[in-house]
């Protein structure tokens, strides 16, 4: 390990360093809410390490940097995660600071657990090693069943927890079996090298070249999907969003998706490009599951965490249309499409879903109840609460001029572009259907008169992080293209 | 030469006052609710003085003054067949120019006005950030370069005439009102969307000579290389007619504006002299070229223009209500300039609406001021009132003459250039519309000083006390008094404007500083009409005289009450009935084609489809939901080894299908 890798690794260093020194810290302060506070400052680290990296980057004249014999690459599309996954934590944190008083005992545990499962999240989009995919994997994941599992008052969150650790047990053996099929195949864990074996060795008429390749990518797939929370993988989702934390859901929503993405985009357009028309339908077909899956079992929900859970699986599948929508099918499309917009809506989702997440911890904390009918009259109670929830809500269902439009319409575009018209069609059709329970929830909000007049109150950091969320949709939604410029950018590296 | 932040800053100023007032004022200091006020006039005082001096760099400037093309988004990738580039940038010509010191000096005396009569009104946070971004949308749709951003301020100009008219929303009527303007303009609006869809659908030809399809030079240039040409051009130009047509209330979309009288008066004052109708003309003008490419649509222009400035102004002839009559001959002088368009007189259709913006804003403000004193705007309730405000009376008698189109106020000089403009159309057609404009000056001389007498002559009828027959609630009762120093004094400066702003903005002659017809000559290049209209002394002298017919007739009727006007309606009765149920086109749409054709024909038939066809899908969808739900929820037990069993029986089925399907 030389000192450049120790440079190379070094945001991920200093969120490692951060969590730890956060326990430390947690032993000897008595007022705990010195350790948000720390926690957010500690985030400027990584944050300036990742520029100072992006710089270094641009300079390349092959835009990638490696390091760790080949295991680690900094690259744009390794870059852009990390930005955003720190950005998720930045907001996370910040909205924490009420919520972590219900975890008396834990709260250094909590802000450090966050910060390692974020920097195994960072780890996955940027290594183009199996073995190292398998590790930041379990890196991101064994901390989120530990955060799952911690509201001891209420015993769905140990469930939750416990039930979300076998699951991630078990979908990352079939991930491993998955790997070994392909290591066993191709002799190799380097995604460049795979790549090379794949498309030199492969079989007409035979899916995805070989059939061991076929099973090793099928088990793949069930292994990332798991993570994306992608129909027919996703059965855990409602479960563990009911049961978890408010904040924790949160953040399984958005930064464990988006790292799920980065690896999936990474294996998928990097190893097994050359056989991409075999995988790519899988996707397709995946995708519109997850949509229709997602989007009608959600009608049926009366919980709104579990409301959001369903709609964190339809949302999966918006994003895998931009996963299928490849080069390989129309010559005159353009492949990068896909990829851009699935990085342009992982923003666009990380805003819009922490958004309605905060208006929905602040409502559920002072009302002490999940249930939508709950909801009734917030409006009056809480107007910029209810007023940012409905923002949220109208973005997802992706009605101009939020985030959510801009989004749907980069992957709708995509997926038309690359001949996938009919992907395009469910997902707009499937549009249609979300709006109903979004707007609904608006409706409770806003016609329904309120139980009681009690204002719910919220601490200054907490609208911080909800402002900055709200703003953020606006801001996408109607000035998308600085975001779709890094984003192309990003995707240069994995889509030549 | 205005740098291009100072061009934004004319949009963004109104916009940040929106924003303060949403965000900080109301949330934090409901209390001093006035502030409101104050941070919205501030806005547009400087807007209106960044205006000034982007007229001031445009007068200096050879040609318009396109500034950088910022890419807004980008759909497709360079290397893709279906790749384009959205841009936003902002244009600064003479046309734009105009309309930017009109858009923002009159939203400014509004707002001046507004001061006072708003005062104590709940809304009145809400009312200023409304007005705010009413001026601001209005501004940035008159800057656009760009024709979809155009588009989204055009929209935001119908968002707040929705928000505005039903500004007291808890009144049905105005409820009613606001919806009635919101779904008329759309279906304009939807011509326009049609219109931008199918210049979309024919970028190639665009793109092929390295031109952007939503830039207005760029259209310009392509309908001047004939890089389109044909009936894509005259399309292109009916679609956005029909929008121009729903915002400026032409006919058969001129419904709403009436109805929109349920807003607070300022409001109507800028709706009808600056803001929302203006957008319609100023569009077509924008086009112009386009428009020019295709003789059917100059003629659609002409004629609907002509005709509807015929049609309002008879009903405005029988209007008890000060607001509609307004309201009416508004619909008929924006009938004039879209005949000025139709007939190849841009300069004289922008001139016109410039001159009206001044005199018509001033009426409704008296409307407004009138009714501050009365507590009604029925006319028959009113009367005398020229001796309790002066002020009112010798502001409005100015725009009523203006309006009327007598020398040497403003209205005159605009008014007659369009009707030279007709009678030298030199077609069949501006030969019909010129009749039609002649006519309509008799009616709109009548009816505006039937408005004069009924409103400030004679004697005072007793105004909402008498209308309520005695017991007049507390809101609105009659004290009969001049209304405060902040609603004079806008009027006054409107006043001034209504005198001048015709003479001196086109003078006929040299005038010092001011050379002749530099207002046509400035503008006239920008739209690509050189040779500004020659004055013709015989249309002036009878044009004149038959306003001067018009305005001797109403003083028979209303001033001496030598001709009963009981009598004439007697006489005329079927015309009068007519003409009271405005050509029973509200009953046409809301009775016909709403409750008969729309809810009875199409909606009962849709029933029987929605019974026979949709609802036995739905009920199987629902049935299968409901047992599918039934079936997900037995499956999303809780059980953790059935997830487990579901992920394995995910793999197997994936697998399966590669294996069969190979």
């Amino acid at each position: 390990m030389t000192v450049h890798d120790i440079y190379l690794l070094s945001p991920e260093l200093a969120l490692v360093a951060l969590g730890l020194a956060i326990v430390l810290l947690d032993l000897v302060v008595q007022r705990k809410g010195v350790l948000g506070a720390v926690a957010l400052v500690g985030l400027v680290v990584p944050f300036a390490l990742s520029i100072l990296l992006w710089g270094d980057v641009h300079a390349e004249p092959t835009e990638t940097l490696s390091g760790l014999f080949g295991t680690l690459v900094v690259d744009k599309f390794a870059l852009f995660f990390k930005f955003l996954v720190l950005g998720i934590v930045a907001l996370l944190v910040l909205a924490s600071t009420d919520y972590v008083s219900k975890l008396s005992r834990s709260q250094g545990e909590y802000y450090a657990l966050i910060l390692l499962s974020a920097t195994g999240m960072m780890l996955l989009a940027a290594t183009t090693d199996l073995i190292a995919i398998y590790v930041a994997l379990e890196l991101a994941s064994l901390p989120v069943a530990a955060l799952i599992a911690m509201l001891h008052t209420d015993p769905r969150s140990p469930e939750a927890g416990i039930k979300f650790l076998l699951l991630s047990a078990m979908s990352s053996a079939i991930l491993l079996y998955g790997m070994a099929f392909i290591y066993g195949f191709t002799g190799s864990t380097k995604l460049p090298v795979i790549a090379h074996l794949i498309s030199s060795t492969a079989t007409p008429g035979v899916p995805l070249g070989a059939y061991p390749v076929l099973l090793g990518v099928v088990l793949v797939v069930a292994g990332f999907g798991f993570k994306l929370s992608a129909a027919p993988f996703h059965m855990w989702t409602p479960d563990v969003y009911e049961g978890a934390p408010t904040p924790i859901t949160a953040f399984l929503s958005v930064a464990s998706k988006a790292a799920a993405f980065a690896v999936t985009l990474r294996v998928f357009y990097v190893a097994f490009e050359g056989v991409s028309l075999d995988w790519a339908l899988l996707f397709a077909a995946l995708s519109a599951l997850s949509m229709t899956v997602g989007n009608v079992v959600a009608i049926a929900q009366s919980n709104i965490k579990r409301l959001l859970g369903y709609s964190t699986i339809a949302h999966a599948g918006y994003m895998l249309v931009g996963v299928a929508a490849i080069a390989a099918r129309a010559p005159a499309g353009d492949g990068s499409l896909g990829p851009q917009g699935v990085l342009f809506y992982l923003g666009a989702y990380a805003a819009t879903n922490l958004a309605a997440f905060f208006a929905v911890i602040a409502v559920c904390n002072k009302i002490g109840s999940e249930r939508i009918e709950d909801f009734a009259g917030m409006a009056r109670r809480a107007p910029w609460l209810a007023g940012v929830l409905a923002f949220a809500l109208v973005s997802l269902t992706g009605i101009p001029p939020t985030a959510g439009f801009m989004g749907k319409l980069f992957l709708f575009s995509a997926a038309v572009d690359t001949g996938l018209l009919w992907l395009a069609v469910v997902g707009v059709v499937n549009s249609v259907v979300s709006a109903y329970y979004y707007l609904r929830v608006v409706k409770v909000m806003y016609l329904q008169p309120p139980p009681s007049e009690e204002q719910v109150p919220s601490s200054v950091p907490f609208r911080a992080a909800l402002a900055v969320a709200a703003i953020g949709v606006l801001v996408l939604g109607v000035l998308p293209g600085p975001l779709l410029d890094v984003a192309r950018a990003a995707v240069a590296t994995i889509v030549p | 030469m205005i740098p291009e932040p100072a061009v934004w800053a004319i949009i963004l100023l109104p916009l940040g006052s929106l924003a303060l007032i949403a965000f900080v004022i109301r949330p934090f200091f409901n209390r001093a609710a006035r502030l409101s006020g104050y941070i919205t006039i501030l806005a547009l005082l400087g807007s209106l003085a960044l205006s000034g001096w982007a007229l001031k760099s445009a007068l200096g400037h050879e040609g318009p003054i396109g500034f950088t093309l910022h890419p807004w988004l980008t759909l497709g990738g360079p290397t893709s067949a279906t790749g384009f580039t959205f841009r936003v940038g902002l244009l600064l010509d003479p046309l734009s120019a105009i309309m930017l010191v009109v858009v923002s000096g009159v939203s400014l005396m509004v707002q001046v006005y507004s001061q006072g009569y708003m005062r104590g009104d709940p809304g009145y946070s809400r009312y200023f950030a409304f007005m705010s971004l009413f001026t601001a949308s209005m501004l940035g749709l008159v800057l656009a370069r760009n024709l979809i951003m155009l588009y989204v301020f055009w929209e935001l100009v119908g968002l707040c005439s929705y928000l505005l008219i039903g500004f007291w929303y808890h009144r049905p009527a105005a409820a009613a009102a606001a919806k009635k303007a919101f779904i008329v303009t759309r279906l304009g609006d939807f011509g326009f969307l049609l219109a931008l869809l199918y210049l979309y659908f024919h970028r190639a030809s665009f793109v092929a000579a390295g031109l952007d399809p939503f830039d207005i030079a760029d259209l310009h240039r392509a309908v001047a290389t004939g890089a389109i040409g044909g009936m894509v051009v005259t399309w292109l130009a009916v679609g956005v007619f029909a929008g121009a047509a729903g915002k400026s209330a032409q006919f058969p979309l001129h419904v709403w504006l009436p109805d929109a009288m349920e807003g607070p008066t300022p409001v109507s004052s800028l709706i009808h002299a600056a803001t929302m109708v203006a957008a319609g003309v100023f569009l077509v003008a924008r086009l112009y070229p386009v428009f020019v490419a295709s003789q059917m649509a100059m003629n659609v222009v002409a004629v609907i223009g002509g005709f509807t400035a015929l049609f309002a102004a008879t009903m405005g002839l029988v209007m008890n209500d000060i607001k509609r009559v307004m309201a009416y001959s508004t619909v008929s002088q924006l009938g004039y300039m879209m005949l000025a368009l139709g007939v190849g007189a841009p300069v004289a259709a922008i001139f016109h609406l410039f001159n009206h913006a001044f005199f018509k804003c001033l009426l409704f403000l008296g409307a407004g001021s009138v009714n501050h004193a009365t507590g009604t705007f029925n006319m028959q309730f009113m009367g005398g009132l020229r001796r309790v405000q002066p002020w009112t009376y010798a502001t409005v008698l100015v725009a009523g003459l203006s309006l009327a189109g007598i020398f040497p106020l403003s209205g005159f000089w605009s008014k007659d250039e369009v009707l030279v403009a007709a009678w030298r159309g030199g077609t069949a057609f501006s030969q019909v519309v010129f009749w039609l404009a002649m006519a309509a000056v008799f009616l709109t001389a009548f009816y505006a000083f039937r408005m004069m007498f009924l409103t400030f002559h004679g004697q005072f009828r007793g105004g909402v006390e008498a209308e309520q027959g005695g017991h007049a609630s507390g809101e609105h009762r009659v004290h009969l008094a001049e209304s405060p120093a902040v609603m004079v004094f806008p009027m006054v400066v409107l006043g001034i404007a209504a005198v001048v702003s015709g003479f001196l903005a086109n003078p006929v002659v040299d005038l010092g500083p001011i050379p002749k017809h530099w207002f046509a000559e400035f503008l006239g290049g920008a739209l690509g009409e050189t040779h500004p209209q020659k004055t013709s002394l015989g249309v002036a002298v009878v044009s004149m005289l038959v306003a001067l017919g018009g305005i001797g007739l109403a003083w028979a009727m209303y001033g001496t009450r030598v001709l009963s006007p009981q009598r004439v309606g007697r006489a005329l009765r079927p015309l009068h009935t007519l003409l009271t149920q405005r050509y029973y086109m509200d009953h046409l749409y809301e009775r016909a084609i709403v409750s008969r054709g729309f809810y009875k024909g199409a909606c009962q038939a849709l029933e029987k489809f929605d019974d026979n066809f949709v609802d036995r899908a739905v009920n199987m969808v629902g049935w299968f939901s409901r047992n599918t739900g039934h079936s997900v929820r037995r499956l999303q037990t809780g059980q953790v080894q059935l997830y487990g069993v579901g992920i394995v029986l995910g793999i197997i089925v994936i697998l399966a299908v590669y294996l069969i399907g190979q």
